[in-house]
């Protein structure tokens, strides 16, 4: 609610304002345009003192009334906007003090607000970057980010601004040289080495943020970070000491360092991260001690061995809020990474014991429910669950139990079919809650429809490979954060932010508005995301493998020996890939495996076949001779398309790539 | 752009309140956020919250803590937060400058001081100056300040640059005092306070090998001395920037980057390591740099831990042995061992080396406070704890010296004045002659380690 003066302060106002000479005195005039935002009663006088401050020969006075320019064109938020005043502070652009330059430009985005902003043209574009070691870190930083909507017309002068701006990344502040790097990022947006340079360059600055005295800047610079982490994941791996979390530093930052780390880890210093956070498991804090679990979780999905054995130690310690982490982490990794399924197992029992909350009580019973037949004393532990189902607080973990029970009965049945009884009798006639009554009656008539149909309808897949290896490839491009870096947005996390913007729909677009529509410099941007999507679409259209093509080892061989080698490559190639990896990476973009040599086997051979949505099959041989660091790739296409054979081979570079750069 | 800004005392108090652009609601803003700092879980980070009342009023509060001080500034739009937080500590400085120092105390008693600087750096939450060169020509208002200050006092001298405990505990009266004020006393008036702080951070592993060094240094001035003034400040000629460059004979003072404040003249600097400058007057960091795996000299501790741990009976023996390997002369201060206990830690009995020395149980940990410690000296303690309900696997019930889990790692906190460590020695600071028109200046040279974070594992 703006502050209404008292009708003697308005009349004081005003009359200051009467004053012709008021701006003589600079001190006073600033005080007088100062106290405008809240006086609604005063339109009329403020315009000619501002008019005539605009020319005032004293820097002090210009400022202060280009700003107020912004002020009065607020006070009347309907008015149209005053053509003579914008070119006006359009041509205060050039003025001597850098400062007033500034302020011309924040005047103008509001002014221009419906617009789309400040317009930057070449000319001024230019004459900013010429201007800008004139200016001190704050007007730095802003004019950076006014520079942002200039587009260069050609190639030439796009290196020619990088040159101009190359200084500020060396700039002692923060955030002229985040401001700076964000530049660099949105100019080059079409030369990927140019940014993957500048990141370089920003490394060292934010580094030096994330061991800031300030928590605060070091928090900011550690989101930064972990957004630049997603992109190039190697990219601050040699630095990972510096990530460690030292005892007397705030939770948000611990948390933060945590995920960094999880982020960077890397087959050199996976040995020493793990054990800096196995040390974290153990934290007082339990909060800290969850979130180092679950970070170690999350680097098993690649390193598991190490990992689960880490996880496995913890449980000796018999703490709940430990016991019950790790158990959830083990669920998920099961899940994910079924090799690690038999250590897991043996790790289980007498976990029961330490965990009291719904989430982990919810993790163990699913653990034994899914791979009870491993586990021999699963059926006595989900009974002891059974025997205080009364006491059970929690309906989700009733819900768990039945479709535990059920599942170990179908492996089990001997062990089960009392206790399996006894938690139907109990969830039918006295429970409750509705839910776990309906789920239990739904099992009840499921098992008098006959244990055939339980076992078809329940028996899912035990773990779903395919899941974790999406995760991992979900690396996205610089272009897709290039304009979130250096806002909120990494502060927050994409989806908070997300979640935010959406409450905040109108404001937000309006706010957006200058990035695309400027009136001069329009088109550009609306244009270019239409074809990015344009492009997607086509790119897809052109070849799309058909997802479930059950292709026969015999139809295979008889079409392999009947067609002609349509196009051969090498591929380079580390070797000793193991053929499961092969087979799920090959999945995910609908290549079917025919038939795979054993790891090991010399020469090494591999058959796929693939279709595309036009009925073109593409039938292909992979051959890698020992000590050869290139795969030999021979396609056969059913009818000649070379358009479609070459993204074909694109999308089978790219998988093949991939499975290269993991390494197994 | 900032829509509003206020400061916090530690309690929740608004001290300042400034609405710079009339567009939000009033002061019940700052209440709103401490609310919301307060009822925030404990793995949210509060450096950035938002506020969602209705469509059309949602504001970022993006705040430093700094003194006991909440710096809070609000806006509705997404702005880089590096520049917000860079502000909001340059802000901190600059109060802290007008001031003497930054607290619930000076800031009250300065509360048209403050409003009025406000108003020259931000205009309809714009920045427009930091610089307190230019800032001085419209600041009127004198700084109040509590007690008159007195050269006596300087015995006590902290840093101004590091918030180590030894400042907290006896804060530097001299350089605690405000920057502009100075008028009524020429004879204070030139006095130069120049700070080499380094922070430490170290990690050892069980083996004793280490794991990783770090040290971030900033040299840091205080000027009291009429703006204008050029002032050369030497550095050690040894002191090599990067892997390759090699000076002198010796092995040199090498540390990995550097970067300098922008009024900073170089031209000096690669032929003498003379850095030439014309500060304004307050607080300014001249140069930061850092340093990290390879030190000079060796690291101030080692500790020497051994464990007993007796599952069957739940005894725990801990017995630590502690070495400072400064030069004899030199002398480490406030020295604190912090050590994580197992879970049920219930009795201690300790016997430690000398009677100064303390120790006691708290949150979970073992805490050992040292109040000073020679180079070159060791001491020691013996802690034996009980710790019941932590039942090792079967079948090992006996004594073993491997430690069990939730014991560690250690971490020392302490500070080593008159010592830096990766041996950056200020050479001399010279004055140009034109201004000395009264007395000489009092130029006061300081060098301080202290640790970040010194950590040692078990």
């Amino acid at each position: 609610m703006p502050y209404l003066g008292s009708e003697d302060v308005v009349k004081e106002l005003k009359k200051a304002l009467c004053n012709p000479h008021v701006q003589a005195d600079r001190l006073r005039y600033r005080n007088v345009i100062q106290r405008v935002i809240r006086m609604p009663g005063v339109q009329e006088y403020i315009q000619q003192p501002i008019l005539s401050g605009l020319r005032d020969k004293a820097s002090y006075v210009r400022r202060v009334a280009v700003l107020g320019c912004a002020k009065m064109h607020n006070l009347h938020e309907d008015s149209e906007v005053d053509g003579a005043l914008v070119n006006e502070l359009y041509s205060l652009l050039r003025d001597q003090d850098p400062i007033v330059v500034v302020n011309c430009l924040r005047a103008l985005e509001e002014i221009l607000r419906q617009e789309g902003g400040v317009v930057i043209n070449k000319p001024i574009a230019h004459h900013l970057l010429n201007r800008m070691s004139k200016l001190d870190q704050w007007g730095q930083a802003e004019v950076l980010n006014f520079l942002l909507r200039y587009q260069p017309r050609s190639e030439e002068e796009l290196f020619d601004i990088l040159n101009l701006l190359d200084s500020f990344l060396k700039s002692s502040s923060p955030s002229v040289v985040m401001g700076a790097a964000k530049l660099f990022l949105i100019l080059a947006e079409k030369f990927p080495h140019v940014q993957t340079d500048v990141l370089m360059q920003v490394k060292g600055p934010l580094l030096a943020a994330c061991s800031s005295e300030s928590r605060e800047l070091c928090f900011a610079a550690l989101c930064h970070v972990r957004q630049i982490l997603h992109s190039l994941p190697g990219h601050f791996s040699s630095h990972y000491k510096k990530f460690f979390c030292s005892y007397s530093e705030p939770h948000y930052i611990k948390l933060q360092k945590v995920e960094v780390l999880c982020e960077l880890v890397n087959d050199e210093n996976v040995q020493q991260v793990l054990e800096e956070l196995r040390g974290y498991c153990t934290d007082v804090s339990a909060d800290f001690a969850q979130a180092a679990i679950f970070a170690i979780g999350g680097i098993a999905r690649t390193y598991t061995d190490q990992c689960v054995q880490i996880l496995t130690e913890l449980l000796e310690l018999r703490q709940e809020h430990i016991t019950t982490v790790v158990v959830q982490t083990f669920r998920d990794l099961v899940w994910l990474c079924p090799q690690c399924t038999e250590a897991v197992c043996q790790a289980l029992p007498g976990c029961e014991e330490n965990i009291q909350d719904s989430e982990g009580k919810q993790a163990l019973i699913w653990l034994l429910g899914v791979h009870g037949e491993r586990i021999p004393s699963a059926p006595y532990v989900l009974e002891d669950f059974v025997e205080n189902v009364k006491a059970e607080a929690f309906p989700a973990v009733k819900m768990e139990l039945l479709t535990a029970l059920l599942r170990l009965f179908l492996s089990r049945p001997a062990e089960c079919q009392d206790t399996l009884g006894r938690l139907l009798h109990y969830c039918v006639e006295e429970e409750k809650d509705m839910a776990v009554r309906d789920r239990g009656l739904f099992y009840y008539r499921l098992l008098l429809a006959g244990v055939d149909g339980v076992k078809r309808i329940l028996c899912s897949p035990k773990s779903d490979p395919s899941l974790g290896l999406l995760e991992d490839q979900a690396e996205r491009p610089v272009n897709s954060w290039a304009s979130d870096f250096n806002t909120l947005v990494p502060v927050y996390g994409k989806a908070r932010w997300a979640t935010i913007s959406k409450c905040q729909g109108p404001e937000r677009r309006g706010l957006e508005l200058p990035n695309t529509a400027s009136f001069a410099a329009s088109g550009p941007l609306i244009p270019e995301e239409d074809k990015e999507r344009v492009q997607e679409s086509s790119g897809s259209g052109v070849l799309m493998l058909v997802p479930n093509l059950q292709l026969t080892a015999e139809c295979f061989e008889k079409a392999w020996l009947s067609l002609q080698v349509a196009h051969q490559q090498a591929l380079p190639w580390q070797g000793a890939v193991h053929p499961d990896t092969l087979q799920m990476a090959l999945q995910v973009v609908h290549i079917q495996t025919i038939a795979v040599s054993r790891a090991g086997a010399q020469p090494w051979k591999a058959y796929l076949s693939a279709q595309d949505d036009a009925g073109c099959l593409f039938l292909m041989e992979l051959l890698w001779e020992p000590g050869n660091s290139a795969v030999q790739i021979s396609v056969k296409q059913s009818e000649p398309r070379p358009e479609a054979l070459s993204s074909f081979m694109s999308v089978l570079e790219t998988v093949i790539g991939t499975i290269g750069d993991i390494k197994l | 752009m900032i829509s509003q800004f206020f400061i916090l005392s530690s309690k929740g108090d608004p001290l300042i309140y400034k609405d710079f652009r009339g567009d939000s609601g009033g002061r019940d803003v700052a209440e709103l956020f401490y609310r919301k700092l307060m009822g925030l879980p404990g793995e949210e980070s509060p450096v950035v919250m938002v506020t969602k009342r209705g469509h059309h009023d949602d504001r970022h509060f993006i705040h430093i803590r700094h003194s006991g001080l909440y710096l809070v500034a609000t806006t509705s739009e997404n702005i880089s937060p590096f520049s917000l937080l860079e502000l909001l500590s340059r802000l901190a400085t600059l109060l802290g400058d007008y001031c003497g120092s930054l607290g619930e105390g000076t800031i009250s008693r300065n509360v048209a001081l403050v409003y009025e600087l406000l108003d020259e750096v931000l205009d309809y939450g714009y920045v427009q100056t930091t610089s307190t060169e230019m800032l001085r020509n419209f600041i009127q208002t004198e700084a109040v300040v509590s007690k008159p200050f007195s050269l006596f006092d300087l015995s006590s001298v902290g840093l101004f640059g590091a918030e180590t405990q030894q400042s907290k505990v006896a804060p530097s009266s001299a350089a605690s005092r405000p920057v502009l004020s100075s008028r009524s006393d020429p004879s204070q008036k030139n006095e130069v306070f120049l700070d080499v702080v380094e922070r430490l951070s170290v990690l050892i592993a069980s083996n004793g090998s280490l794991l990783k060094v770090d040290v971030q240094g900033e040299i840091r001035l205080k000027s009291f001395l009429p703006s204008g003034s050029e002032m050369r400040i030497g550095l050690t000629e040894e002191f090599c920037v990067g892997k390759s460059e090699l000076r002198g004979y010796g092995p040199g003072i090498r540390v990995d980057e550097v970067s300098f404040h922008s009024s900073v003249q170089l031209d000096e600097f690669e032929s003498h390591r003379i850095l030439r400058l014309q500060p304004p007057q307050g607080e300014l960091t001249v140069m930061r740099y850092q340093l990290s795996d390879d030190l000079p000299s060796p690291l101030p501790f080692r500790l020497f831990p051994s464990v007993q741990w007796d599952r069957g009976s739940g005894r725990l023996q801990v017995y630590l042995k502690l070495r400072c390997d400064l030069p004899p002369k030199s002398q480490a201060l406030n020295i604190r061992l912090h050590l994580p206990l197992p879970r049920g830690v219930v009795s201690l009995s300790q016997e430690l080396s000398s009677p100064e020395q303390k120790a006691e149980l708290c949150d979970g940990a073992l805490r050992w406070d040292l109040p000073r410690v020679q180079g070159g000296s060791q001491l020691s303690g013996l802690f034996q704890m009980e710790v019941p309900g932590l039942p090792g696997p079967p079948g090992q019930g006996q004594s073993t010296s491997a430690p069990p889990l939730g014991l560690g790692p250690a971490s020392l906190s302490f500070e080593l004045p008159r010592h830096t460590c990766s041996g950056l020695q200020v050479r001399f600071l010279r004055l140009a002659f034109r201004h000395c028109s009264n007395a000489n200046p009092h130029k006061w040279v300081r060098h301080l380690s202290h640790s970040d974070a010194y950590v040692i594992r078990i």
